[in-house]
């Protein structure tokens, strides 16, 4: 027994080290971060960033909202992207999926496999990329083209189909008996009972179009209509550009944003995900025990 | 015939509703996916704005043969399989030990605040994690380089030194994405029958031998599913990875540019869409083997958990 207990002792100590140092190098970014762009920026020119700010100021936040408005240009249609294409995004997902899981629906593998397909074989992105600009036209529509790529993704349909697949068929047995058609089903019982695992789709839906800074990259040319993230990209790749031409150089090339500057940008764009996170953590830990019964 | 068209549109009538329901994905699957299958014949085309995918001129096989020529298509080939692999092994050893030492510790409370700590990066977008990473790594004012010369040693200039990259990535991957392994591994561990563990509680087995002698072998069919599924995507490399985390900096191409970066890239900055188009279809056709190559496996492995 005194062997035992001193194992278990061993494993506590190291495994308590062991997943609280792996904790912090996670949100050690995030705190510097946060420290440096509160911080001024003579001091992050002597001394780097650090975790705690040396000079407290709140300059940068000043600064940027001092000018707010493309900022909040960028927040509008970052916004708009995320609310647009989560609902439909959502709702599109469920009403296949829901198709897909009616077992009296005989065509349903072979429109499973049809969907299934697309993520074996593609066309690559060259192709894709000419039907977007050239037939739809998504250059001159950047408010369908940052929403409508991404409103179906195969592997949200197989989650939300096989927890579909598992509601019992009596319940939709009775409301077949009193005469509800197909569409009043899915509407009025199942879209309500898949509330679980909807959720979290929606989130991930939801965090998908709120980080996407590619579609921006792609089809965007007016920069009123930059989504935040591709917005903060904009401003760092141009402050980097400046500074390598710089230390090549050796010549001063400029004004570029400041180090504190880009941090509280930084801030901006991802503050609304560190402070939903923790209310909202609990979905996404579950739509992914739910899909990884079977991916 | 004339029977089973009858059934056709007997089936078709009953289905009415459901195929109605079914329309907005046949079409976005059709346009998006399907639609660009067939655009793969611009790769055997000298593609131009004006002609178009129509009326271009056919080459055969031209494109690819100035694409292999070029030579870059075989080291961003195999820069995208190096990294893959480390990923695969990196992530896969870190997110099962960290799942199996959350499941056997005890205090309920840090459990939850340090699973939570350690799936927050997951959400964070690639262009913030691109920031971080340069503001730590910079020359003049990264925190590593002022560190460094507060030490009154010499700053290390990582933006020219392709080399170390593969190590930087393999890291700023792993940060990123093994919060969310460990849960899905997390979810398994938990699956295990809870009576091996009292029996080998009873028979006196310690802790670390009932870690060696159930938990990891019944780990064993989750870990060689998901590496099998993984080893599918051995040819794709994550494009805003790659690009946000570099800076998309010429000078580290030569040990972190990968198929989709290079394909991207021509695409943006070339007129030789044809050429491009080869190169995307080159690695659908290499993604394609490998898929059909490894369900296979996993099939002969256990027929539950193949994909098709």
């Amino acid at each position: 027994m005194a062997t035992k207990s001193t194992s278990n002792r061993i494993f506590n100590f190291t495994g308590y080290t062991f997943i609280a140092i792996l904790s912090v190098l996670s949100v050690i970014p995030f705190i510097m971060i946060i420290s440096s762009s509160v911080t001024a920026e003579r001091s992050i020119l002597r001394y780097g960033y650090s975790l705690i700010p040396r000079e407290f100021s709140g300059q940068a936040y000043a600064k940027i909202f001092g000018f707010p408005d493309d900022v909040f240009k960028a927040y509008g249609i970052t916004i708009y992207n995320t609310v647009a294409g989560t609902i439909l995004g959502l709702f599109l997902t469920a009403m296949t999926a829901y198709v897909l899981s009616r077992k009296h629906f005989a065509w349903r593998n072979k429109f499973s496999f049809f969907f299934y397909f697309t993520t074996l074989f593609s066309g690559g992105i060259v192709p894709w990329y000419i039907l977007c600009v050239r037939f739809l036209h998504f250059k001159d529509m950047p408010l369908i083209a940052q929403v409508v790529p991404y409103l179906f993704s195969v592997f949200n349909i197989i989650i939300v189909k096989s927890f579909m697949q598992a509601i019992p068929d009596a319940i939709t047995e009775s409301a077949k008996i009193d005469g509800a058609g197909d569409f009043r089903i899915f509407i009025q019982l199942i879209f309500p009972l898949s509330k679980p695992v909807l959720a979290s789709i929606a989130l991930f839906i939801a965090i998908g179009y709120w980080n996407d800074w590619y579609l921006s990259f792609m089809f965007v040319q007016k920069s009123s209509y930059f989504s935040l993230q591709f917005y903060l990209y904009k401003i760092l790749s141009a402050a980097e550009a400046l500074n390598r031409i710089q230390s090549l150089s050796g010549n001063y090339v400029g004004e570029m944003p400041k180090e504190n500057v880009k941090m509280a940008m930084a801030v901006i764009a991802t503050g609304p995900i560190i402070l939903l996170y923790p209310f909202l953590q609990k979905y996404f830990v579950k739509g992914l025990t739910i899909g990884a019964v079977k991916g | 015939m004339k029977s089973s068209n009858g059934t056709f549109f007997l089936k078709l009538k009953k289905y009415k509703t459901l195929l109605l329901m079914l329309t907005p994905a046949i079409i976005f699957f059709i346009v998006f996916s399907y639609l660009p299958m067939f655009g793969v014949v611009i790769a055997f085309q000298r593609y131009t704005f004006d002609g178009g995918i129509f009326h271009s001129p056919w080459i055969g096989l031209e494109n690819f043969k100035f694409l292999f020529m070029a030579g870059d298509i075989l080291s961003v080939t195999r820069n995208t399989l190096l990294y893959n692999v480390l990923f695969i092994i990196v992530n896969n050893v870190l997110e099962i030990t960290c799942a199996i030492v959350l499941a056997e510790l005890s205090n309920k409370y840090f459990k939850r605040i340090s699973q939570s700590m350690m799936f927050l990066p997951y959400f964070i977008s690639w262009v913030v994690v691109g920031a971080f990473t340069y503001n730590v790594l910079n020359y003049e004012s990264g925190a590593i380089n002022t560190l460094l010369k507060s030490m009154n040693l010499e700053a290390f200039d990582f933006y020219n030194k392709p080399g170390i990259w593969i190590l930087i990535i393999v890291l700023v991957c792993a940060w990123k994405s093994f919060g969310y392994g460990t849960i899905i591994y997390l979810s398994a561990v938990m699956g295990i029958d809870g009576e091996m563990y009292d029996a080998a509680e009873i028979d006196g087995a310690n802790i670390f031998q009932r870690i060696r002698r159930i938990t990891l072998p019944s780990l064993v069919p989750t870990v060689v599913i998901l590496v099998l599924l993984s080893m599918g995507n051995i040819f794709r490399g994550d494009f805003s990875m790659f690009y946000q985390v570099t800076g998309n900096n010429p000078m580290l191409y030569s040990s972190t540019d990968v198929i989709d970066t290079y394909v991207t890239r021509s695409l943006m900055t070339s007129p030789e869409f044809g050429m491009t188009a080869a190169a995307g279809l080159y690695q659908s056709v290499l993604c394609f083997a490998i898929i059909m190559a490894f369900n296979y496996l996993v099939k002969r492995y256990d027929k539950d958990y193949s994909l098709f």
